[in-house]
This record gives C-alpha cells, structure tokens and sequence, in this order.
C-alpha cells in the first residue's frame, strides 16, 4: 500500500505517471487525480486521433461521450476537507464541485478534450458503470441520437473507497485471488478505459458488441443474491439480444471479484447457463478492482482476447474452490475465438453482461 | 424522431406535495404555498427503513406516485434515475469520516453514497428485477436523463420511469452548488400511446442555448434546482395545444421538446 498517509493492510492496483500527467491548459479548472487518469487513458494507442478522424466523418454533435465513474474527483474533495479552515470550517476556494467532485466532471472532461459536442452523460451505478455505458451508447446510436459512441470507464484511488470497503471487510490483506478456495476480499485499483463505437460500415476494428444485458438483484445494496438470478438474467438477455446459443460463447470474463460471495455466486450463475463447457476466468488478478472503470477494462480485455484468440488464465489462483461447477481457466490458453462475455456487477444490485463478438 | 409518450408523473417539491396540486399550481388554480415536504421513507423491513438517506425518500416518494398514477406494476418499468449531485449530506459525512484521526466509515453510509442508491432501494423495496440506470449531467441532469429515458423507451420499446431529484447541500458545502430548494420528478414514458397517456413528445438536440421561461408562480429559488428543469415541460404539457419547449442541455447545447396533448 503507498498512497499518501493511508494506513490500511491491502494491496492496490495504481497507474504509474497520474501525479506527472499535465491537465490541458484550456482545461485546466478539470485539474484533479480522476481528470488526469482520464487524459492519460485518452492519450493512449491513437485513441485520440482515431476519435479526430470520427468526427470529421460524423461531426461532432453526432459522437456521444458516456462514462462511467463511480466516486468521479471524490479524492479532491477529501483533500479540500484535509484543508478545512479551523475556525469557520470553510473549505478552500480552489475546490470546485463542478470540475472535480460532481460526477459529471469526468464526462465533461472528456468531451471537451475531444472537442465533441452530441449527447453526454456521465453514468454511475457503482461497479457496473461503465459496462452500462455500452447498453446506453446501443440505445442512444439506435434511437438516432448518435451515429457513434466515445464510451469510457475512470475512477481513481480514493480515501472513501479504500475505507469504506474496509468498513465492509471486503479488502484483502494479499493481493487478490479471485476464484480461489483460500480468497479473501478485492484488491482496489483504478483504471481509466475507452473506446469508439460506430455502427457498421466504417468501424475499423475487428470486434463488435453484439448483445447487452441488464437486470437488478432486488436483494441488498452491498451482498450479491445468493441465489444468483440477477447476475444469470443479464447474461441471459445478453446472449438473447445477440442471438447467440450459450454453447457458441468460447469465453467468459467473470465479474470475479475476489471476494468468498462473489464469486461463490457467479460461479453459480455462470454454470446454470452454461454448464461446465465454457472457461471462464477472472482478469482482477492483474488490475485489482478498478471499480467504475472495470466494465470497460473488462470488455477491452475481452476484445483483445477476441483478436488475439487467448483465454487469459486466473492470476494468483493456486487452488480453485472445491465448490465451483464451471470451468475456471487457471493457466491461459490458446484456441479460436468467436463470441465472449464479460461480467459486471455493483452496489444497488446492478448487474450488465457485455457479449462481444470477432467478424469472421 | 419517433413520439413518445407521457403517461403519469410524480412531483416533490416546496409547496408541491403532489403532481395533482402542482398541476393545480401550474394552472393557477391554486396559489403556491412554500411548506417543505418530509418525504416517509419506503416499505422496507425497519432497521433497513432508518437507513434511507434522504435523495433516496425523495426519489422514491415521486417514483411510486408516477406508477400509480400510470396503473403500472414496478416490474413493468425500467428505471432511469438522474441527480446532479448526488445526496450532500452523504459525501459530507463520508469526508470527515475519511480525514478523522480514526478514518473510520459507516458500512451503511459507505453503500449508501453510491449514485444509484435509488434505484438500488427502490428495486429491493418493489421486488422488481427490471434494469436501472443512475446518471448526471450537472445543471442538464434533467435533460440528460430524458434523454436517457426516452432514447431506451424507442430503442427497447419498454415504458420507462424517469426519476430526477436534486437535494441542497449542507454545510461547508453548500457555498459549493448552487441548489437552493429541494425538488424531485418521476416520469412514466411509454413506446405507445396506451389509454393513460396525455402527451406526446417528439425530443431532438440543437446548436445553442434557449432555457424555457420558469413557470412564473414559483419561486425563482427552484429554477436552481437541476431536476426542477422538468417544470417547465411539464406546465406546456397540461396545455391544450402543440407546445416547443427548450431546456438547458450540455456544453452549448440545447434539447428541444415538441410536446401536444393526446387526449
């Protein structure tokens, strides 16, 4: 653990060069941890230029900007409140909700860094927020409010993550080991993810969202339904809306999160729908729980997998859990992809499954 | 851009406990009076009852008046729910928690100050396994939920309830956002235009910034509040002609409903 002053027994996954990264001046007022991530994800492979190339083609008031973030500039906030005046309890004049804490702060952000101007919205349903993102860029796209999406994932290390999932006695003390039989809680880490959704026809790449689904667990807001029904509907639907038999997925990215109830459930879940033929696996391993931002890491992880035709094997899995049914990949594996699903569920009961697709 | 249509609606708001008074105070028949109302919480067992936080009562209070308004069942409806900042009083409590000497933070408080709490709450409150989505669009939170609402109302084809709700800040944030009174809306829009409906609204996004004027009897104070943003729809939706209404959107934006009666 080596955040400033925070004292706590865990791990955490932090991206290198967050402190370094300069704010674009124009931009400058969006200056916090959370923003600076964001410029640093959008400033990675092309994908800047490639959404540049995207709007001269469709003009900017037909790219919509959807991200999701789950505590937003959060971290500055508790910075102000570190600088409280002792005697009026005033916070510091620098610190503006609008560019750091609202949560729309990183949306705007990002739609002002890539000079579009179509629908915006920043989408926040804790640790499924930005796979929503892609079920509410198909309907904006589909509606005919959009020809193409910029969809995005960031969040950033913060006091109020860290502590309150201590609070909750869901962080372990080791680096996470989804799927284990020995797990013990999650690894936070912080993430920023993106990419461009265009219709058919001009979309360079070769991987498509076929199918979404979504559903809600009607349980708790902080423990999964034992009985899994939330997390197998939102597969289901997903596969449903793509038109695809639960036999012709090849692979799963699990939510997998580390924690015994997680996984315990969508394991479950997971082998309702699918029996014991499809491997599946946990990539939290690498990236810890990047939380609002793990919808999208998790569908990039998926697409690259899709091309480069790899099942990712489970990151400090020794021993999978006696208990489980499904087919956990513990060692990756090399073999024709076609068809992927990628998990992803939050407080609140917010369940999304992501089902990505490889042109032939 | 196809029609969508406006079937029932929820309101919350200082001097408007209800949609039937609001509409009453929209239509002059009644003058607004300021009282503050105390939304009840949700039927949850009790010890989860107390814990509630206030955005969620606000939310919730609004959501089940636009369903039984609509003679809907919870089941039936997606859920999108919009706020621009969120419950204050959360990220205040959560903030000097964390920067306390002993950094300790309520479990509860800490699964409570997710954006989609309502949501959460109002699924485990009804039992409905339908989808929900939370988001915010700053000062265009109402806007950027309608069109949330109604961009999965045509692409889906399924009604949708949309719930915006705004709270002010307390202290120190308060100097912060400038949100002055509380306010909630819940909307029930559906594909198709079925017996209960008594708008129809056609929405697109346009270059430029044209705020609708603020119904003129309520106070000045409200228009701060971002889902009050839905006031002035609503009022061009009790009347008996095609009404264009343009409300605050994002960056330079502006969206534009063309809203006419159905019945």
């Amino acid at each position: 653990m080596d955040l400033d002053g925070v004292a706590l027994d865990t791990w955490i996954g932090r991206v290198g060069g967050v402190e370094e990264e300069q704010i674009l001046a124009r931009l400058a007022e969006f200056d916090c941890r959370n923003n600076r991530l964001a410029q640093l994800g959008l400033r990675q492979d092309g994908f800047d230029a490639a959404v540049a190339l995207a709007r001269a083609h469709y003009g900017p008031e037909r790219i919509a900007v959807l991200v999701g973030t789950s505590t937003s500039g959060m971290e500055n906030c508790e910075r102000a409140y570190r600088q409280r005046d002792r005697e009026s309890g005033a916070l510091p004049g620098w610190f503006k909700e609008r560019y750091s804490l609202n949560l729309f702060s990183v949306a705007d952000f990002v739609q002002r860094y890539l000079e579009l101007s179509g629908p915006a919205a920043a989408i926040s349903t804790a640790c499924s927020s930005s796979a929503k993102v892609f079920a509410s860029a198909a309907r904006m796209i589909d509606a005919g409010y959009a020809d193409a999406a910029v969809v995005g994932g960031v969040d950033s290390l913060c006091l109020t993550t860290l502590y309150g999932f201590e609070s909750l006695d869901l962080l372990s003390r080791r680096p996470c080991r989804p799927c284990d039989a020995a797990r013990d809680g999650i690894s936070i880490g912080e993430a920023a993810g993106f990419a461009l959704l265009e219709r058919p026809g001009r979309a360079q790449g070769g991987v498509a969202l076929l199918g979404y689904g979504e559903s809600s667990d009607a349980f708790h807001m902080s423990s999964p339904d034992p009985s899994g029904d939330g997390a197998y509907a939102a597969m289901q639907f997903a596969l449903q809306r793509a038109g695809i038999a639960p036999s012709e997925v090849q692979y799963i990215n699990m939510h997998g999160t580390g924690t015994p109830a997680n996984d315990r459930i969508e394991d479950r879940a997971i082998f309702r729908l699918f029996g014991a033929s499809v491997p599946c696996s946990s990539t939290k391993g690498w990236t810890g729980h990047t939380l609002g931002a793990a919808g999208i890491v998790e569908a990039i992880i998926c697409a690259l997998c899709l091309e480069a035709r790899l099942i990712p094997g489970t990151l400090n899995l020794d021993r999978i859990d006696p208990a489980f049914a499904s087919r956990v990949a513990a060692a990756p594996e090399t073999r024709d992809l076609r068809y992927a699903l990628s998990n992803s569920f939050g407080f609140g009961g917010s369940n999304c499954s992501l089902l990505l697709g490889r042109a032939a | 851009m196809k029609a969508v249509y406006l079937e029932s609606v929820g309101v919350l708001g200082p001097g408007l406990p209800d949609w039937e008074t609001a509409r009453r105070v929209l239509d002059g028949e009644l003058p607004h009076r300021a009282e503050v109302p105390r939304p009840d919480p949700p039927q949850l067992p009790p010890n989860e009852r107390r814990r509630v936080p206030q955005l969620v009562r606000w939310a919730l209070a609004v959501a089940h008046e636009a369903l039984a308004g609509a003679e809907r069942a919870a089941g039936e409806v997606a859920m999108v729910f919009s706020s621009s900042s969120g419950d204050g009083e959360i990220v205040h409590k959560l903030c000097e928690a964390v920067t306390s000497p002993e950094r300790e933070v309520s479990p509860t408080m800490f699964h409570n100050s997710v954006h989609n709490a309502a949501p959460g709450y109002w699924s485990i409150s009804t039992g409905s396994q339908q989808r929900s989505v939370a988001l915010c669009g700053y000062d265009a939170s109402f806007a950027v939920g309608l069109l949330e609402a109604v961009g999965f109302v045509l692409a889906e084809q399924v009604p949708v309830l949309l719930v915006a709700c705004d709270l002010p800040f307390p202290e120190p944030l308060t100097p912060l956002r400038d949100i002055r009174l509380p306010f909630g809306v819940a909307l029930l829009i559906s594909p198709a235009p079925g017996n209960r409906a008594f708008a129809r609204w056609r929405i697109s996004l346009g270059a430029g910034v044209q705020p609708a004027r603020f119904p003129r009897m309520l106070p000045p104070a409200l228009a701060t509040n971002p889902a009050a943003q839905a006031l002035p729809l609503l009022a061009a939706s009790r009347a008996s002609t095609a009404q264009r209404v343009s409300i605050v959107y994002v960056g330079d934006r502006h969206m534009t409903v063309e809203t006419s009666p159905c019945r």
